[in-house]
């Protein structure tokens, strides 16, 4: 089921687009990717799909219904952009922005029991946030997105900011909100992370969305007829490749054994091909490599923006 | 609970809970009736000392004459006793020793001995007794010489003193005493009250907008509630933090003045004997400006001034506090909002330098322009109010700043907006108009 829905989604600033047409959709219980470079429109429309600003023109859907002011109880956000009052009470603070996202005192403190007991923090709960590390203020954070259990949560570039012990607990306790059912939007630059955690993704590139599927679908037409192969030694592969016509792309000898990239030129199945070496080589190892989300960003982003990966 | 509500008492509580401003709203009390009480309380405590003055008369006409006094005694010395102390005043046993030559009358001259310095009430007291004397013998010889009969009682009828009432007359022609001095007195306090706290509180808006930018807290707030509530959550949650300050600050000045006035209340009467005495030439007017001060505070009307108080202080605190949360959220650092108050700022002070001038004459052009214009209206209005004024004028200056209230909100609503979440772009007067006209 689709949980969430933009359709067409378009914002302008004074002089400048920053979203065009967008539509993404997300389903119920999974982990959806939102891609681009710096500057791409991402921020502006998670800030759309908080209300935070509205768009000029498209819709945006929750529920399968239109967005509602009230809406806000049923997500969780964390911005790029995050901090804490600093002299207030850790305690105190995480109660009034429960509170502020709808919840009751009672309701606010029940839950916010769970989490700190949770990551066991309950010591904090009456030191100021400066008395706190940065490490510790960002547990905090977290636990404010999420102590209203929210159906849908945006984490914008959840793991900038974070070091590396955090970002992962962090990386857990979201895959964690998707097993117990909770949808989630994150954008990021860090394509380690969406390999790990993505089901789908969606790129934006300068206000428009120019990909968009689920992360397998999208690597998979992304592939560029490359393989791999490991043979023993003897065999002069070089030469034997550029005679069939193959793009020699990586070569690396390994003691008793060599290893080759390249790219096949002409048409021709992973089978044909592997028959093909089978008669002249003694091959230890073979896959087509499958490109990561690394690649195919600067692959998709590069191509479209050719003159910034020039400059 | 309504999530205005939340945001209002979150600023309210954090800031009244704070020790500076416990501190801030005990002591100044204190320190106020401490100026003001204190003096004058010091200074009759001196009176209570016990003193003998030396009389050393060198014409004998006066020394016998000179009358003791609660706490003062006066001693005739002969003139061996005289030369001694002189010598060696340190061993003498008076506070201090008179000398009245010969010729005083001559030189209107006479000395007043002593190894310290003489109190300045001991020294007036003296002076004057002396004077009076000399006074009155001359006036016995003037009218011994002239032969008119019953000169003395005839010159006493002719003594005047002018008490010249200031009578307001109303539109029906009923007459009200009022008071130049207490209305000036009221004003310039009720203008200059309203300048301060519109000036601390505005700024504090200022800060607090500014900490929830640069922690980066705004984000994670706004988007669970509008950015406008978040604004004026914190406007009027520190608007009555400013309320709650001046009302303690009324209330515990009113407890420490009666406390101690009916600790000091017997001294302060004879206090009050005293300082007429002193002031002999006019005795009539003293007294009636005792009885009357009561009866012209009686004469403003306290309860316009009040409500005019109240609507100035809060429509002068809502306009330029929102303006200065408008310059908190546009701008990232401090430097750049010193920049940035100056221009909200110069038509405040401007209000503080036309004060004295309007106060002088509040029926002046200056005064009912800077009255109308709602920038100065705020601290001018207030000063002309308690002179009284024409309904329609202060209708229409309430009517200007009420409006403007809205205008002004509309466009620190908007700077807010766009500004509380743009980071790292140096922003400047123009860049801010351009944001005006950004849509939401």
């Amino acid at each position: 089921m689709e949980i969430f829905k933009a359709t067409n989604v378009t914002k302008d600033y004074a002089g400048h687009r920053a979203l065009d047409g967008v539509s993404i959709s997300t389903k119920e219980q999974s982990i959806f990717g939102l891609l681009g470079p710096n500057g791409a429109g991402k921020t502006t429309l998670i800030r759309i799909i908080n209300q935070i600003t509205a768009p000029d023109a498209g819709e945006v859907q929750l529920f399968g219904r239109k967005l509602k002011a009230n809406d806000i109880q049923h997500i969780g956000y964390l911005p790029e952009e995050r901090g804490l009052y600093k002299k207030m009470k850790v305690g105190e603070q995480a109660l009034y922005l429960a509170q502020l996202k709808g919840l009751s005192k009672r309701d606010a403190l029940k839950s916010l029991k769970y989490w700190f007991e949770k990551f066991e923090i309950q010591p904090w709960w009456n030191k100021k946030v400066e008395e706190l590390s940065k490490g510790m203020q960002q547990k905090i954070q977290f636990i404010i997105t999420v102590v209203h259990k929210p159906k849908l949560l945006i984490f914008d570039e959840p793991f900038s900011g974070f070091d590396p012990i955090n970002a992962n607990l962090l990386k857990n306790e979201i895959l964690d909100l998707k097993n117990q059912g909770a949808t989630i939007i994150f954008s990021t630059h860090n394509m380690a992370s969406v390999e790990e955690t993505c089901d789908h993704i969606a790129l934006i590139n300068q206000s428009k969305k120019i990909l968009d599927g689920p992360i397998d679908e999208i690597k998979e037409s992304y592939k560029q007829d490359i393989y791999e192969i490991e043979t023993t030694v003897p065999h002069d592969v070089t030469s034997e490749f550029s005679r069939n016509g193959f793009q020699l792309i990586d070569y690396e000898l390994k003691g008793l054994s060599q290893r080759v990239k390249f790219r096949l030129e002409k048409e021709m199945t992973s089978n044909d091909l592997l028959q093909m070496l089978m008669q002249k080589m003694e091959i230890r190892s073979f896959r087509e490599v499958i490109p990561s989300m690394n690649e195919v960003f600067i692959q998709v982003v590069g191509h479209a923006n050719p003159k910034k990966q020039t400059a | 609970m309504n999530k205005s509500l939340l945001i209002l008492k979150r600023e309210y509580l954090t800031r009244v809970r704070k020790k500076s401003f416990i501190i801030l709203t005990l002591l100044v009390p204190f320190i106020f009736a401490g100026f003001t009480i204190l003096p004058a309380w010091l200074a009759m405590q001196n009176d209570e000392e016990e003193r003998t003055i030396g009389v050393y008369d060198a014409t004998g006409q006066y020394s016998g004459r000179m009358e003791n006094t609660e706490f003062t005694r006066f001693t005739t010395i002969p003139q061996a006793e005289f030369e001694q102390i002189q010598q060696d005043i340190k061993s003498s046993s008076y506070y201090a020793v008179l000398y009245i030559p010969s010729d005083i009358l001559a030189t209107n001259k006479a000395q007043l001995l002593s190894d310290k310095q003489v109190t300045f009430d001991i020294k007036n007291m003296i002076g004057r007794k002396l004077e009076n004397l000399i006074e009155a013998d001359k006036k016995a010889v003037i009218i011994d010489g002239s032969g008119i009969p019953d000169l003395e009682e005839k010159l006493l009828a002719a003594r005047t003193s002018i008490n010249l009432e200031t009578l307001k007359v109303g539109e029906k022609g009923e007459a009200v005493k009022s008071s130049t001095e207490l209305a000036m007195g009221v004003g310039y306090a009720a203008g200059f009250l309203i300048y301060m706290f519109v000036f601390i509180y505005g700024a504090m808006v200022m800060r607090g907008v500014m900490e929830e930018k640069s922690s980066r807290i705004v984000e994670v707030i706004i988007s669970s509630v509008k950015p406008i509530q978040l604004m004026f959550g914190k406007i009027i949650g520190i608007g009555l933090v400013g309320l709650t300050q001046l009302a303690f600050w009324l209330i515990l000045m009113f407890l420490i003045v009666s406390g101690l006035q009916m600790f000091l209340a017997p001294d302060q009467a004879e206090m009050l004997t005293q300082s007429q005495n002193m002031m002999a030439s006019s005795p009539q007017i003293q007294e009636n400006a005792v009885l009357n001060i009561i009866d012209l505070i009686g004469n403003l009307n306290i309860p316009l001034i009040i409500g005019s108080f109240i609507f100035y202080f809060l429509g002068g605190f809502l306009m330029y506090s929102s303006l200065m949360g408008a310059v908190g959220a546009a701008v990232d650092h401090e430097e750049e909002a010193q920049q940035l108050m100056l221009p909200v700022t110069i038509p405040l002070i401007f209000s503080i330098i036309i004060l004295f001038p309007v106060v002088k004459n509040p029926e002046g052009t200056l005064a009912f322009w800077a009255s109308m214009i709602p920038f100065t209206s705020p601290v001018i209005m207030m000063v002309r109010v308690p002179y009284g004024l024409p309904a329609w004028e202060l209708l229409l200056s309430m009517g200007i700043l009420v409006t403007s209230i809205y205008g002004t909100i509309w466009v620190a609503g908007k700077i807010y907006r766009t500004g509380i979440l743009m980071y790292g772009k140096k922003v400047n007067l123009k860049e801010i108009v351009k944001w005006l006209f950004y849509k939401n």
